[in-house]
């Protein structure tokens, strides 16, 4: 009989009109991501930077700039270059990640946000000063062992650098005795 | 005294919302009828392929996500297993089946956005559309905890995933799981019998068997026409040839077969991804067996070329790379098989309505992501 779909298809209608909501009110409320999510904002730890320059080497478009400073200071972990200049261009970016994966000193973190929207593209370009003072809440994308220490950034605690690496620092009579051998 | 009539030519696109895209159709009526059809695209063309000559091995990756934007999981697939054989790379096996469990969320999500969207075309506005992204929203909730994004994964890599799935993903898949064969009834309930979407898709836009093959079709598309040809089947690769599925061919090649097929091969998906949960090596345990094999990130392959194709939502999406031993490639050709479906537009249009062109297009599930590359 003609009718019997329609009726069918509106018996699904009324079944999902008694379910809950599934949607939400955005600006007001805002849906949990998880904490691999890979988010704007970079978290760069400048202690843990030896500006070696891998993440803009890794990035697919190029847009890191690292400027450098061979007049390097000593560090925790050993040598480095003075970092002068570190600037992601977040209007091009894709947020793939590459970057992230890239870095072997474990310095350069996704961030979690998705808010930044600003009115004009430079506005978009983060320069140093503002990544050494920017919250440090990292996303563990790519790095397990945040997640294997239960650190979450959705708890809005930030992360110290020390605690963001996935080793220990090599002491430096270690890497002497490695250098020494691998010679 | 007879009336003098003459054909209108009429552009529909390319900011038209039901050409999926910016997708242009330059269409000659006879009053409602379609006489002529002129796809014009090359709207959204972006040199994807130029571009990867000046990229890395790996960052193409990234590239291959922005294809097909509503499947990127077997994009990056596709890639990553032409750049394998390439390398001549074996995988690690959990990445492996993380690859089939990915891949075919992903063929689900994307079967429910052509799907939602083919009824969006019939004018049933919104809500069947929003039960179908109720579903789409756990897939990518999923994909989230798998690889930190939810349109533009770049989750695989070269010789397996990039990362271990977390701990909380398994709950989240097994209640998946459960949850979706209930939803798969609830809209063939809603659609397979109403008879106003039979009236308008039941014998519109056929696709002869021979025409389909003839023109190269894949996917859906073909498979509605009554071929039952499925890569995972007639080619498998990566671990398919472990899973017992089935794969459902339409007899009319309509695009209610189209849309029948479809909500068939979301089941054969679950149950691949339910057979695939119970064979993972390792299990549910996070970061015991490696899922990725040593490959250097800036990979230089032998001097050589190598094609793979795996079954994309939409069709075979193949990838052919040339490699001149440098660490990017040489070449990279896409076929990509929303532009290949394509191919059978005018048969299938002409001497149709203007109404039933967009429900005709709307079945073949085109992405235009795709076809401009
Ligand atoms: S996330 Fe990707 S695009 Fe953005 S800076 Fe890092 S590598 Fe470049
Ligand atoms: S962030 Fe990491 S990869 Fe980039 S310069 Fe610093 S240490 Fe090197």
């Amino acid at each position: 009989m003609y009718g019997i779909g329609v009726l069918k298809g509106m018996a699904v209608t009324l079944k999902n009109f008694l379910r809950p909501s599934f949607t939400v009110q955005y600006p007001e409320e805002s849906l949990p991501q998880h904490p691999r999510f890979r988010g704007q904002d970079f978290v760069w730890y400048e202690e843990r930077c030896t500006g070696c320059a891998s993440c803009a080497k890794y990035c697919p478009l190029g847009i890191i700039r690292i400027v450098t400073d061979p007049s390097g200071v000593a560090t925790p972990q050993g040598d480095k270059y003075k970092v002068l200049a570190f600037d992601i261009d977040l209007g091009r970016c894709m947020y793939c990640g590459l970057c992230v994966e890239g870095c072997p000193y474990d310095a350069l973190h996704m961030g979690s946000g998705f808010e930044r929207a600003r009115y004009r593209r430079q506005e978009l370009v983060i320069p140093v000063e503002e990544l050494r003072r920017m919250p440090k809440r990292p996303s563990t994308w790519f790095r397990p062992q945040m997640e294997t220490k239960g650190y979450d950034p959705r708890m809005g605690k930030e992360l110290p650098w020390q605690e963001a690496g996935r080793h220990e620092a090599p002491d430096v009579e270690k890497m002497k005795e490695r250098w020494v051998k691998e010679r | 005294m007879t009336l003098r009539t003459e054909p209108v030519t009429v552009n529909i696109g390319p900011q038209h919302p039901s050409t999926h895209g910016v997708f242009r159709l330059r269409v000659t009526f006879d009053g409602e009828v379609i006489q002529e059809v002129e796809p014009v695209f090359g709207y959204l063309h972006r040199g994807s392929e130029k571009l990867a000559e000046e990229r890395t091995y790996s960052q193409v990756i990234t590239l291959t996500d922005r294809l097909d934007y509503v499947a990127s999981m077997t994009n990056n697939q596709a890639y990553v297993l032409a750049l394998e054989k390439l390398c001549h790379v074996q995988p690690a096996e959990r990445g492996l089946y993380l690859r089939v469990i990915a891949a075919e969320l992903q063929r689900i999500a994307s079967h429910l956005v052509a799907t939602g969207f083919l009824l969006q075309d019939l004018g049933a506005f919104g809500t069947p559309l929003m039960y179908c992204f109720r579903e789409r929203e756990r897939i990518l909730d999923m994909f989230e905890m798998l690889c930190g994004a939810r349109i533009t994964h770049s989750y695989l890599r070269i010789g397996g995933v990039f990362q271990d799935a977390p701990e909380e993903f398994w709950p989240a898949l097994r209640i998946f799981l459960h949850d979706m064969p209930p939803y798969i009834d609830e809209y063939e309930q809603l659609l397979a019998e109403n008879e106003i979407l039979v009236a308008r898709t039941k014998g519109v836009g056929l696709l002869s068997q021979e025409m389909a093959i003839a023109s190269s079709t894949s996917g859906p598309v073909l498979r509605a026409s009554g071929v039952p040809w499925d890569l995972r089947k007639a080619d498998p690769y990566e671990v398919y040839d472990r899973f017992d599925f089935d794969i459902p061919v339409g007899t009319a090649g309509d695009s209610y077969d189209r849309f029948i097929v479809r909500i068939q091969e979301m089941r054969q998906s679950l149950r691949i991804v339910q057979q695939a949960v119970d064979q993972l090596p390792g299990g549910t345990s996070v970061g015991k067996v490696p899922v990725r094999a040593k490959v250097p990130f800036f990979i230089r392959p032998p001097v050589g070329d190598a094609y793979a194709h795996v079954e994309a939502p939409k069709g075979e999406l193949g990838f052919y790379l040339v490699s001149d031993g440098s660490i990017a490639p040489y070449r990279c050709k896409i076929r990509s098989p929303s532009f290949i479906n394509l191919t059978p537009l005018k048969e299938m249009l002409i001497g149709w309505k203007l109404a039933d062109l967009v429900v005709i297009l709307g079945s073949i599930d085109i992405n235009m992501g795709e076809v401009d590359r």
